[in-house]
């Protein structure tokens, strides 16, 4: 059951699913009040993460299932904000190898964890016993898009 | 209710040794590939310079930002250069968070290239 304000999706891992899911994310988090540019970089973040799935969890593979909500969230000392979690149920990730490559070795890809990083506050990996794998990305209203400064760090 | 996104158009002009090619819609996973097919079949004639027109890009995520890496690094081994004009604030923005609009040279429009 939907509760009041929350938005549920479910959808498959078809990059034609892409354009609808991004419309949907928009326009919910403008009902939710955030502005344009902030309602822009929700939605790129969810692309980018079901991006991900597609790509790495599920290798490309047509019409595997993808769960997605979003739901406003109040965190005491925080500006007010939303939670998007996406689940799979594809192949597992140790969450500290999901990482960008680094901004200075350009090449075509790695650049989609950087920028899901960048539009929201928190993100967060976990494998799901059983299979899969789910993300929880939070934003809050006053976050600002950003690259996080360990983008360019060399370890 | 959504709005029906919009599908990639790619319009191609051959002035000379330069290519145009205009973009219209938006740029993702879904229409990525489409976007590689036709800048390699472009590069295909070993332009000079290749100038693709974002300015009627809404939407680009990263695996269109990583398709104009990727051209960027091939026609540059032929000695070409390529050049993205038009962008509007949304699509610089990933250019930006990414730090590549640095590695890109980055026009305000075609003409201001042209112009050159």
């Amino acid at each position: 059951m939907t509760q009041p304000g929350c938005l549920e999706l479910e959808l498959t891992s078809d990059p034609p699913e892409l354009p609808r899911v991004r419309g949907t994310v928009r326009d919910w988090s403008a009902q939710q009040g955030w502005s344009d540019d902030q309602a822009a970089e929700i939605a790129l973040a969810v692309d980018e993460a079901l991006s991900n799935v597609i790509r790495h969890g599920y290798c490309c593979a047509p019409g595997q299932r993808i769960l997605l909500t979003a739901q406003p969230i109040s965190v005491p000392g925080q500006t007010d904000g939303l939670e998007i979690r996406i689940r799979d149920f594809g192949k597992q990730a140790d969450p500290d190898r999901i990482r960008g490559r680094q901004l200075d070795d350009i090449r075509p890809g790695g650049l989609g964890v950087h920028i899901i990083r960048a539009m929201m506050s928190s993100v967060e990996y976990r494998p799901v016993p059983g299979g899969g794998m789910l993300l929880v990305m939070r934003k809050y209203k006053d976050h600002r898009a950003a690259c996080p400064p360990e983008a360019n760090r060399h370890d | 209710m959504t709005d029906e996104p919009q599908r990639l158009t790619i319009d191609t002009v051959r002035q000379a040794d330069q290519h145009v090619v205009r973009l219209s819609g938006e740029v993702d996973l879904r229409s990525s590939p489409q976007l590689r097919n036709v800048l390699l079949d472009v590069l295909a004639a070993k332009p000079r310079r290749l100038i693709v027109d974002l300015a009627q890009v809404g939407y680009m995520d990263s695996s269109g930002v990583g398709t104009l890496v990727e051209i960027k690094r091939l026609i540059e081994r032929g000695a070409g250069q390529i050049v993205l004009a038009g962008l509007q604030p949304r699509v610089r923005s990933v250019f930006e968070i990414t730090q590549l609009d640095k590695f890109f040279r980055i026009a305000a429009s075609v003409d201001e290239v042209g112009r050159e």
